[in-house]
């Protein structure tokens, strides 16, 4: 077992005279110093936590007072996503239209989300127009970032996600959101406060799918 | 007939070097690791794929469980005295008439999440049965009545000058609108930077995000 070894006997000669010493041996059992020792590597093992947590980063804007100091956003470019009850998304393009010939208020959910995201940025892609005095700003500054496509940095300069997360969206929901715009390289998003009109949609959708 | 001999091979294997890297090991575990502190709530986070390592220092967390209470904990390990310049702004500014015993036990305190009527008992409690006493959390729905916006600016205040890192660390299942309270308290003190803490998620396949990284990492 493990043990240290003391390299043989002394090499004393031994005269007549001499009497001879009771040799003690100077072997130690170390086992039970090795099992303690692996006992507390299995200990230290488990209780250390090696997955230290993340932070993503979050910048809010000002609250403007001011109605004419508010970013406009082009109608055409925008989609505005509310989060409800039950992990349930509901959506709209551009302006919210609810009539009887027209509703385009419509429900998903968040495995479906990123095909309506991706779906609405490439039509808006589709629709852009090469404005030279907003997008040179743009693309000087992806070239500089060493983005290899930098000429198509402009392209997306309209499409603006509006998030609007309601009273029973939960804080999960706000984050996956959130990381979903990143993941989609949605460049311009915002959270706003839900409006009454929309909440009600909301409401009466809730109540007629019953979801809880 | 001739007997072969076979010579006896010792089974006693010198165990020595085994041992050796076997308590390299331990050392290294030891040193390692890093205990939690306790705290009085846990709090599941949700993952992200946006990754960052956490300030430890000089940071305010706010904590929401996922009963919607809030929690709020100052991070300042290297300055201690902080915590005695938040907890003495408090003091004075909300006239809790803490006694010295308290505002010390405040250093050793994780986590508040008591309105401020309730502080001085609680700072009462010694720090180690703190993380026993159910707390109530601190009002934040109501916005007339928000005190977290109190203990950011007086945090605020105590690290006048210096570099202060807002971190919301929310757990999954909490609502929003204690989320958006958090947010507002801050907000009112002019921050708008914070750090939600999350738990490392993969970046999924063929996504834009990926094609991004794939040149910033060249």
């Amino acid at each position: 077992m493990a043990s240290i070894d003391t390299g043989g006997d002394g090499g004393h000669k031994k005269g007549p005279g001499v009497k001879k010493a009771k040799k003690l041996s100077t072997r130690v059992d170390m086992t039970p110093m090795v099992d303690l020792g692996f006992l507390l590597i299995t200990f230290f093992v488990f209780t250390a936590t090696m997955q230290t947590p993340t932070a993503m980063d979050l910048n809010m804007p000002k609250d403007i007072k001011d109605k004419d100091k508010e970013t406009e956003v082009k109608q055409s470019g925008a989609l505005t996503l509310m989060l409800g009850k039950g992990n349930n998304i509901y959506y709209y393009e551009g302006q919210l239209e609810v009539s009887a010939e027209k509703n385009n208020f419509k429900q998903t959910t968040f495995k479906e989300v990123r095909k309506i995201i991706l779906d609405k940025k490439a039509e808006v892609i589709g629709k852009h127009y090469h404005n030279p005095e907003i997008c040179n700003p743009i693309q000087e500054s992806a070239k500089k970032k060493g983005d290899p496509d930098w000429q198509d940095a402009c392209k997306d300069v309209d499409f603006v996600v509006i998030i609007k997360p309601d009273a029973d969206a939960t804080y999960k929901n706000t984050v996956d959101i959130l990381d979903e715009m990143t993941i989609n390289q949605v460049k311009r998003y915002a959270m706003v406060k839900i409006t009454d009109v929309e909440l009600g949609l909301i409401k009466a959708t809730e109540q007629s799918t019953g979801i809880k | 007939m001739p007997s072969v001999k076979i010579p006896k091979k010792s089974t006693d294997t010198d165990m020595t070097p085994f041992v050796d890297i076997a308590f390299l090991i331990l050392s290294f575990f030891i040193m390692a690791t890093k205990f939690k502190p306790p705290e009085p709530v846990e709090i599941t986070t949700p993952g992200s794929v946006l990754s960052q390592a956490l300030p430890e220092s000089n940071a305010v967390l706010i904590s929401i469980d996922s009963t919607n209470k809030v929690y709020y904990a100052l991070l300042s390990e290297k300055e201690p005295e902080k915590f005695d310049d938040v907890i003495n702004g408090v003091n004075s500014t909300q006239n809790l008439g803490l006694t010295p015993t308290e505002i010390r036990n405040f250093r050793k305190t994780y986590m508040v999440g008591v309105p401020f009527a309730g502080l001085k008992s609680f700072l009462n409690v010694d720090p180690n049965e703190q993380a026993k006493v159910d707390q109530p959390g601190i009002p934040v729905l109501d916005s007339t009545n928000n005190q977290l916006l109190w203990w950011i600016r007086l945090t605020k205040d105590a690290f006048r000058g210096q570099p202060l890192k807002f971190l919301i660390k929310g757990d999954g299942n909490s609502k929003y609108p204690a989320f958006e309270a958090v947010v507002d308290a801050l907000r009112k003190n002019e921050e708008f930077k914070y750090e939600l803490v999350t738990s490392l998620e993969d970046v999924p396949h063929g996504s834009e995000l990926k094609k991004v990284q794939r040149w910033q990492t060249k």
